[in-house]
C-alpha cells in the first residue's frame, strides 16, 4: 500500500501526508459515524416521545414493571466502563500497553456484566408475558387491578428480584417487577390490616387515580399519591421499604390502560437496539485488545483505541438517556 | 503514444511506450474485487449501477406495455403491482440514490480535489460490498415473486401483504449503510484531504454538490434505517407501532419514511446539479457565473430538504397549520434551485457554446428539470395537491425530476468523464442521436402523464376508463423510443471501449484538476499535489491542433524551460 516515500511509517496510509492528517481524518470520520448512530436512535426516541404524549397513562402504568435497581446497577456498570475506557485511551497515548490491555479487559468485563443483567431483566419480562404487540400477555391477567391476585404469583417475582424472604409481601410489591407483584398489593394490605378499611381504601384510591389518568398530564397521577411514609391508605397497602413502594401500590389500584404493550414494544426496541450496540462496542474493544497484544500501537499511533473509545462512550451515553426515559418515569 | 504523454510530466513515469494506469495496475478479477483504489471502485459501481438501471428499465417497459390497453394486456393485476414496485425500488434504491456519488463521484472526487484517494479506502470498498449485499437481497426478492407495496412500503399494507416485504426491507436497510459510508467518506475527504491551495472556494462545484449530498446521506439515512427496522419488527414480531389495531399510528410510518426519503430526493438531484455545473462552463468556454451562489445554494437545498417531508402527507390528515407550514417551506426550496438554473443560463450567455454530447445532455437537463421543478410547485400548493395527489401528475413530476434531472445528468457526466475513465472517445454522432431519442421519448412518455394526472388518472392503478386509453398508448410508445435511445447508448459506449478513438488527456479543455492527470489516471492519481488554480479559468489551457487535445499552459511553459 505505501509504496513511495521512505519517510512514510507503515501505519500511515499512502494517501495521507502526515500522521496528524490521518488521525484528524479518522477522528472526524468517527464523529460523523456517531452522528449517524445518534440519528438512528433519534428515530426511536421520536417514536417514544410521540407515544408517550399520546398515551401518557400507558407509560406511567407500564414503567413500574421495569426493575429500577437493575437499571441503576447497569447504569453504574456502564459509567464505570466508560471511565476505564477513557483510562485505556490515556494509557495508550502514553505507550503503557500493559495498562491498556488490563483496562480494556475491565471495560469488556463491564460489557459482559451489563449484558448479563439485561438478560436477567429480559428473562423476567419474558416469563411474565410483558412483551410487545400481540405477544403482550401478562401472566396474571392484570386487566382488573382490584381483583385479588393468586398468591403464588409472588414466587417468580421474588425469585427474579432475589429478595431473600419470599414471605415478605411488601418487598414483592415494592420491587414492582411483574404484574403479579403489583396485584399482590391488595391482598398484601389485607394481610397487614383490617380488610374492611382496605376495601374501602382501594375503592377510594382507585377513583381519583382513574380520574387523573384521564388527564393528559402525567404529573396529575402522582399528585394523588401520598409521599412515602405518610400514613395513608396507599402506604398501608404496601409498607414502604425502598422509596418506590408508594408509587407501585398507587398505580396498582388503577385500571390497566389500553395498549400497555406499546410501552414494552418501545422498551424492547430501544434496549434491544442498544444491546446490539453494546455487542458491537464489545467486538470493537476485543479487536483493539488483540491489536494491543500484538503490539500494533505506540505513543505515535494509537488512533484505533481512540476511536473505539469514542464509540464506547456513545453506547454508554445512549443508555444514560434510556435509563431515565424508561425506568424513571414520573 | 509517447509524444502525447510527454506533454504531461506525470505520465512519463511509466517509461517508453508502457503506460502505467489504474486499469493496468494489477490484473485479474481478484485485483478488482480487493482493490482499494477509488477509481476502480467507481468503475465497479458504474457497472453494477448500470446493470440495475437495465433491470429497473425492463420492469418500466413491462409496466408501460401493460398499459397499452385497459385491463389485462400482458400481465394480471397482481403481477402489475409487483412490477411497478420492483421498478420503483430498484431504480430508487439501487440506481438513483447511489448513482452519481458512488459511480461518478468515487471516480472523480479525489482527482478533482487533487488527493490520492478518499479518506477511508477500505470503508469505500466495504460500501461497494454492502451495495452488492443489498442488491442480492432485492434480487432474491425479485426471483421469489417480488413485493407489491410500492417502493414506499406504506403501512398497514406492507405489514399485511403476503409478498416478501422483509427481504426487500433488509436489502434497503443494507443499501442505506452503503450510502451512509460513502457520504461519510466523502465528507471527511473533502474536509481533510484537500491539498495545499485547495481552499473551499477553489473547489469545483461538483465537489460542493457532492459535499452537500454527503451531509444528507449521513444525516438522513439513519432515520430510514430505523424506520425499516421498525417495519421489520412490525411485520416479524407484531410490535404494533404502526398498527392502528394495537394503538399504533400508520401515519407515523409515513412521517418516518419521508423524513428520510424527501431529503433523499436531494441526494438524487444535488449531485446531478453538480455535474451540470461542471459541464456548462467548459462547454461555454466561459467561467461559471455566480460560483458562490451555486455553491451556497447546494448547501441551502440540503438544509431546506430536511424541512419539507410533510408535503407528502397533505392528504393524510395532518393539521391545517402543519400543512401550511410544509407548503411554505416546500416553495422555499425552489429559490436555491432557481438560483442554480439562472446561473447556468447566465454562464451560457455570450459564451462560445460547444455542442458535444455532455452539453446536449446538460441542455436536456435544464429543460426537463425546469418542467419538473415548476410542476413541483403545483403539488406544493395545498388546494391543487388535493386534486393531484396520487395521480399520474405526481408520477410525471418525479420522473421529470428524477429521470429528466438525475438520469440525464448521470448520462451527461458519464459522457463527460468517459474519456478520463477509459481513455477512449465514443461516437459523437451516435451520442447526439441517442440523446435526441431519449429527450423526445421522455417527453412523449411523461408529458402525456401530466395530462392524464390532471384529468384524474390515479397512479398505481391496473385498469383505466376508455377515455384515458389514447394517453396511455402515447405514453407507452414514448417509452419505447426512450428505450431505443438507451440501447443505442449502450452499443456505442461499449463499442468505444473496443474500437474507440484514443482520447487525449483533456479533450474538453476543462480546467478542473482531474484533467491534469494523463489520459487514463495512474493508480496514485498525482505524484505531487497538483497546482491549484481557478477551476473555471479557461485561459489555463490551450487547444493544440497537432495533438487534437488541450494542453495546460503552465506545463507547456515548464517543459520549454526544461528544454
Amino acid at each position: 500500500m505505501s509504496g513511495h516515500g521512505s519517510e512514510h511509517p507503515e501505519y500511515l496510509g499512502h494517501h495521507y501526508d502526515t500522521v496528524e492528517q490521518q488521525f484528524d481524518a479518522g477522528k472526524f470520520g468517527m464523529w460523523l459515524f456517531l452522528a449517524t448512530e445518534v440519528l438512528l436512535f433519534a428515530g426511536l426516541f421520536c417514536g417514544y416521545a410521540i407515544y408517550r404524549s399520546h398515551h401518557p397513562e400507558v407509560f406511567i402504568y407500564a414503567h413500574q414493571f421495569l426493575d429500577k435497581n437493575m437499571g441503576a446497577i447497569n447504569t453504574i456498570v456502564l459509567i464505570f466502563s466508560s471511565f476505564t475506557m477513557a483510562m485505556a485511551v490515556r494509557a495508550a497515548q502514553l505507550g503503557k500497553n500493559r495498562q491498556v490491555v488490563a483496562l480494556l479487559a475491565v471495560t469488556l468485563l463491564c460489557g459482559f456484566g451489563f449484558l448479563g443483567i439485561k438478560y436477567v431483566e429480559y428473562k423476567a419480562k419474558w416469563e411474565h408475558g410483558l412483551l410487545w404487540g400481540t405477544k403482550y400477555q401478562p401472566s396474571e391477567h392484570g386487566s382488573h387491578a382490584e381483583e385479588p391476585a393468586v398468591p403464588h404469583a409472588a414466587a417468580p417475582a421474588v425469585a427474579q428480584t432475589g429478595a431473600p424472604n419470599p414471605g415478605h409481601v411488601g418487598t414483592i410489591a415494592e420491587q414492582g417487577s411483574g404484574p403479579g407483584a403489583v396485584e399482590q398489593a391488595s391482598p398484601a394490605a389485607q394481610d397487614h390490616g383490617s380488610p374492611a378499611a382496605q376495601d374501602h381504601g382501594a375503592a377510594a384510591s382507585s377513583t381519583p387515580s382513574a380520574v387523573a389518568i384521564g388527564d393528559p398530564g402525567p404529573l396529575d397521577v402522582h399528585t394523588n399519591i401520598p409521599p412515602p411514609g405518610v400514613p395513608s391508605v396507599t402506604t398501608a397497602i404496601a409498607p414502604d421499604l425502598g422509596g418506590a413502594g408508594g408509587h407501585v401500590t398507587g398505580h396498582a389500584t388503577t385500571h390497566e390502560p389500553n395498549n400497555v404493550h406499546l410501552f414494552f414494544g418501545i422498551y424492547f426496541l430501544l434496549t434491544g437496539l442498544h444491546g446490539l450496540h453494546v455487542v458491537a462496542g464489545m467486538s470493537a474493544i476485543t479487536w483493539a485488545l488483540v491489536r494491543t497484544l500484538r503490539g500494533d500501537f505506540s505513543p505515535g499511533y494509537s488512533t484505533p483505541i481512540d476511536l473505539v473509545g469514542l464509540y464506547w462512550h456513545l453506547v454508554d451515553l445512549v443508555w444514560i438517556y434510556l435509563f431515565p426515559l424508561l425506568y424513571l418515569i414520573h | 503514444m509517447t509524444t502525447i504523454d510527454a506533454t504531461h510530466p506525470g505520465a512519463t513515469r511509466g517509461g517508453a511506450g508502457v503506460e502505467e494506469n489504474y486499469l493496468t495496475h494489477g490484473k485479474g478479477l481478484l485485483s478488482w474485487l480487493t482493490t482499494l483504489d477509488h477509481k476502480r471502485i467507481g468503475v465497479m459501481y458504474l457497472i453494477c449501477l448500470l446493470s440495475s438501471f437495465l433491470l429497473g428499465g425492463v420492469f418500466a417497459l413491462l409496466v408501460r406495455t401493460e398499459h397499452l390497453t385497459a385491463g389485462q394486456t400482458i400481465m394480471d393485476a397482481e403481477t402489475y403491482n409487483r412490477y411497478f414496485t420492483l421498478h420503483g425500488a430498484i431504480m430508487v434504491f439501487l440506481f438513483i440514490i447511489p448513482g452519481i456519488p458512488a459511480a461518478l463521484g468515487n471516480f472523480v472526487l479525489p482527482l478533482m480535489l487533487g488527493a490520492k484517494d478518499v479518506a477511508f479506502p477500505r470503508l469505500n470498498l466495504m460500501s461497494w460490498y454492502l451495495w452488492m449485499t443489498g442488491a442480492m437481497f432485492l434480487l432474491a426478492s425479485v426471483l421469489t415473486g417480488g413485493v407489491d407495496t410500492g417502493w414506499t412500503f406504506y403501512t398497514p399494507y406492507s405489514t399485511t401483504t403476503a409478498t416478501h416485504v422483509i427481504p426487500v426491507t433488509i436489502g434497503v436497510f443494507i443499501l442505506g449503510f452503503s450510502s451512509i459510508f460513502t457520504g461519510l467518506n466523502f465528507t471527511v475527504t473533502i474536509h481533510k484531504l484537500r491539498p495545499p491551495g485547495m481552499t473551499w472556494f477553489k473547489m469545483p462545484l461538483f465537489l460542493w454538490a457532492i459535499y452537500a449530498t454527503a451531509l444528507i446521506q449521513v444525516l438522513a439515512t439513519p432515520v430510514l434505517g430505523i424506520t425499516l427496522l421498525l417495519l421489520i419488527a412490525e411485520r416479524a414480531m407484531g410490535i404494533g407501532i404502526f398498527d392502528p389495531g394495537l394503538g399504533g399510528d400508520p401515519v407515523l410510518y409515513q412521517h418516518f419514511f419521508w423524513f428520510y426519503s424527501h431529503p433523499a430526493v436531494y441526494i438524487m438531484i444535488l449531485p446531478a446539479m453538480g455535474v451540470i455545473s461542471e459541464i456548462i462552463a467548459p462547454f461555454s468556454r466561459k467561467a461559471i457565473f455566480g460560483y458562490r451562489f451555486i455553491a451556497y445554494s447546494s448547501i441551502a437545498i440540503a438544509a431546506f430538504g430536511f424541512l419539507v417531508w410533510g408535503h407528502h402527507m397533505f392528504t393524510s390528515g395532518q393539521s391545517g397549520l402543519i400543512n401550511m407550514v410544509f407548503s411554505a417551506l416546500t416553495f422555499s426550496v425552489s429559490i436555491p434551485s432557481a438560483i442554480k438554473v439562472f446561473n447556468w443560463l447566465a454562464t451560457m450567455y455570450k459564451g462560445s457554446i460547444v455542442l458535444k454530447a455532455p452539453m446536449l445532455y446538460a441542455f436536456s437537463f435544464i429543460f426537463l428539470f425546469g418542467i419538473g421543478g415548476l410542476t413541483g410547485l403545483f403539488l406544493g400548493a395545498l388546494s391543487v395537491d388535493v386534486h393531484l395527489h396520487d395521480t399520474y401528475f405526481v408520477v410525471s413530476h418525479f420522473h421529470y425530476v428524477m429521470f429528466g434531472g438525475t438520469v440525464i445528468a448521470f448520462l451527461a457526466g458519464l459522457h463527460y468523464w468517459w474519456p478520463k475513465m477509459f481513455g477512449k472517445m465514443y461516437s459523437e454522432r451516435w451520442a447526439a442521436v441517442a440523446c435526441a431519442l431519449i429527450f423526445v421519448g421522455f417527453n412523449v412518455t411523461f408529458f402525456t402523464q401530466y395530462v392524464l394526472g390532471s384529468q384524474g388518472m390515479p397512479r398505481r392503478y391496473f385498469n383505466y376508463p376508455e377515455q384515458f386509453a389514447i394517453y396511455h398508448q402515447i405514453s407507452t410508445y414514448g417509452s419505447y423510443v426512450m428505450g431505443l435511445g438507451f440501447v443505442i447508448t449502450a452499443i456505442y459506449l461499449v463499442q468505444s471501449l473496443v474500437a474507440g478513438r484514443r482520447a487525449g488527456a483533456n479533450p474538453w479543455g476543462s480546467t478542473t484538476l482531474e484533467w491534469r492527470t494523463p489520459r487514463i489516471p495512474p493508480w496514485f492519481n498525482f505524484e505531487n499535489p497538483p497546482p491549484v488554480g481557478d477551476p473555471y479559468d479557461y485561459s489555463q489551457v490551450r487547444y493544440d491542433p497537432a495533438l487534437d487535445d488541450y494542453v495546460w499552459v503552465d506545463q507547456e511553459r515548464h517543459e520549454k524551460k526544461a528544454i
